[in-house]
C-alpha cells in the first residue's frame, strides 16, 4: 500500500508521465466537454421554460453560473496545487498551477461580464457595487496579480513556488465571497446550487444548468491539461524523451494528442 | 540544533530589533516620506472631489483609510530591499532560530516607527476632511487595530518581489485585493462612529483578522523569502 503511494507520489515528479497519461485523457475529456455543452445550451436555449418573472432573459444563468462556479473552483484548485507544490515541490504541480491560473481568471471575467449583461434587463444597471458582485472583481484582481507574479520570475520552478504562497494567502477571499451575500445586504440573489437542499429552480430549468455546468468542468480540465503539456514540452525541451518525440514526428504543427501516441 | 549556537533565541531577536530601529531611525526619509504621501493624497480629495462639508463628511473615513493604506504599501517596498542588497537577508537565513519569529520583531519594529506616527496624523487629516468629533477615536483604534494587517500582509508581498528588479506595481497589484476586508470593516467602523452608532462589531472583526494575520503572516513572510532568496 505504502509502496504503490509512494510510486504515484513519485509519478507527479515526472512530466513524462504526465505527458503520456494526459495525452490519453484528452479525447475524452473534449468529447464530454463538447457533448455536455452542446446538448446543454441547446437544451437551455431551446427547451428550458421561460421564467415567470425574467423572461427570456434569464437564460444567461446558463452561461454565469457555471463560469462564476469554475472561477472559484479554479483558485481553490489553484491553492490546493500551491500547497503541494510548497511540501512536496513536484514538478507536475508547478506546472499545472501554472496553467490554471489563466484559465480561472478567464473564467471570472466571463461571469462578471455575463453578469453584468444579465444586470441590464434583470436590475437595469450594468454595474452594482453588491458584496458579490465586488469580491468577483477582486477575485479577477487575486488572479491577475498571480499571474504578474509568475510572468515577472525568470525561473519557472521559483515563480511557481512564489505565486503559489500568493494563491495560499489570497484564498481567504474564498469564503469572504461566499459568505458576503449573507454577510452584507444586497441585491444579488443567494447561491443557485446548494448541495444540502433541493433546487428551488423546476427540474427543467435545473437539468441544463447541471450539464452545462459538467460541460464547463471538462472543458477547464481539457484546458489544463493542454495548456500544462504545453509547459511540460516548453520545459523539457532539453530532454531525450522531448527531443526524440518532436524528432518522431517532423510535422509539430501536429494534433499533440496524437503525437502522444507514437 | 545547534550545539555550538550560543545566542539564544531572546538575544537574536533583541538584536533584530536594535538593528531594525537604527536603520530606520538613521533614514528619516524612508519614515517621513510616507507620512507625507498620506497628507497629500488625502488633500487631493478635498480638491478632486468638493470642498464642501455636505460631500466631504461622508467620506472622510474611506479617504483616510484608503491614503493610509497606499501609504503603508509604499512603505514596504524598503522593507527587504536593503537586507537583501547587504546580504544580511541571508545572514538571518542561516541563523538557526526560527525565521517567522526574527521577521516578526523586523515587521514589528517598522510597524512602530511607521504606523504609528500615521496614526497619530489621521485624525488631523479626519479634522480636516470634516470627520464628526466623536468618530477620531474609533479612527484611531481602527488603524491601530488593521495597520498591523496591512504591513504584516504586505510583507508577504515584498519578500515574494524581494530579489525582482521592479516591483513598485506589482507588489501593488499583489497586496492591494488582500487589503480590501481590512478596508471594508475599517471604514465601516469610523462611518458608524460618525453617525453615532456603536462601532463594536467592525472593530471585533478587525481584531479577528488582525490575530488571524498575526498566527499565519509570519510563516507565509518566512516562506516567501526562502523562495525570493534561492532563486
Amino acid at each position: 500500500m505504502k509502496d504503490t503511494l509512494l510510486r504515484w507520489f513519485h509519478k507527479w515528479g515526472s512530466p513524462k508521465w504526465f505527458y503520456d497519461l494526459s495525452g490519453r485523457w484528452m479525447p475524452w475529456l473534449a468529447g464530454l466537454s463538447l457533448i455536455c455543452l452542446l446538448v446543454g445550451s441547446i437544451w437551455a436555449l431551446a427547451f428550458a421554460p421561460m421564467d415567470y418573472q425574467q423572461g427570456n432573459s434569464f437564460r444567461i444563468i446558463y452561461l454565469h453560473v457555471p463560469a462564476a462556479i469554475l472561477a472559484q473552483s479554479a483558485y481553490m484548485l489553484l491553492a490546493i496545487l500551491g500547497v503541494i507544490t510548497l511540501v512536496w515541490r513536484m514538478k507536475m504541480t508547478e506546472i499545472l498551477a501554472t496553467a490554471c491560473a489563466p484559465i480561472g481568471a478567464s473564467m471570472t471575467f466571463l461571469a462578471l461580464v455575463t453578469g453584468s449583461l444579465w444586470g441590464v434587463p434583470t436590475w437595469g444597471t450594468w454595474w452594482i457595487w453588491d458584496a458579490r458582485l465586488t469580491s468577483m472583481l477582486v477575485l479577477l484582481f487575486l488572479y491577475l496579480g498571480i499571474m504578474a507574479l509568475q510572468d515577472a520570475i525568470r525561473d519557472p520552478s521559483s515563480a511557481a513556488r512564489a505565486s503559489a504562497i500568493l494563491a495560499i494567502v489570497g484564498v481567504i477571499n474564498i469564503p469572504i465571497i461566499k459568505y458576503s451575500v449573507e454577510w452584507w445586504y444586497t441585491l444579488h440573489q443567494p447561491a443557485t446550487f446548494k448541495l444540502t437542499e433541493k433546487p428551488a429552480m423546476p427540474m427543467e430549468m435545473w437539468l441544463p444548468l447541471l450539464m452545462m455546468l459538467i460541460g464547463f468542468y471538462a472543458f477547464f480540465a481539457w484546458s489544463l491539461l493542454l495548456r500544462a503539456r504545453h509547459q511540460v514540452l516548453i520545459r523539457e525541451q532539453k530532454t531525450r524523451w522531448v527531443t526524440q518525440l518532436l524528432d518522431a514526428k517532423p510535422a509539430t504543427k501536429s494534433d499533440p494528442s496524437e503525437s502522444a501516441k507514437s | 540544533m545547534h550545539k555550538t549556537n550560543t545566542t539564544s533565541l531572546a538575544q537574536a531577536v533583541g538584536v533584530c530589533i536594535r538593528r531594525e530601529f537604527l536603520l530606520l531611525v538613521r533614514r528619516p526619509s524612508d519614515l517621513l516620506n510616507p507620512l507625507l504621501f498620506f497628507a497629500l493624497v488625502s488633500l487631493l480629495f478635498p480638491l478632486g472631489i468638493s470642498p464642501t462639508e455636505a460631500i466631504l463628511q461622508p467620506v472622510a473615513s474611506g479617504v483616510v483609510w484608503v491614503a493610509a493604506l497606499l501609504a503603508t504599501l509604499l512603505s514596504l517596498d524598503s522593507l527587504f530591499r536593503q537586507d537583501l542588497l547587504d546580504g544580511s537577508l541571508e545572514q538571518l537565513l542561516l541563523t538557526p532560530h526560527p525565521l517567522s519569529v526574527l521577521v516578526m520583531a523586523k515587521v514589528g519594529v517598522h510597524w512602530l516607527m511607521t504606523a504609528i506616527p500615521l496614526i497619530l496624523m489621521a485624525p488631523v487629516l479626519g479634522a480636516m476632511l470634516y470627520l464628526p468629533t466623536q468618530a477620531q477615536g474609533v479612527l484611531m483604534l481602527a488603524l491601530l487595530l488593521g495597520t498591523p494587517v496591512l504591513i504584516l500582509v504586505g510583507a508577504i508581498g515584498a519578500a515574494l518581489t524581494v530579489s525582482l528588479r521592479k516591483t513598485g506595481v506589482l507588489l501593488t497589484l499583489m497586496v492591494l485585493p488582500l487589503y480590501i476586508p481590512v478596508l471594508i470593516f475599517g471604514t465601516s467602523a469610523v462611518h458608524a462612529a460618525a453617525q453615532d452608532l456603536p462601532a463594536d462589531g467592525q472593530l471585533a472583526f478587525l481584531g479577528a483578522i488582525l490575530s488571524l494575520t498575526l498566527v499565519l503572516a509570519p510563516l507565509g513572510i518566512s516562506a516567501a523569502l526562502k523562495v525570493s532568496v534561492r532563486q
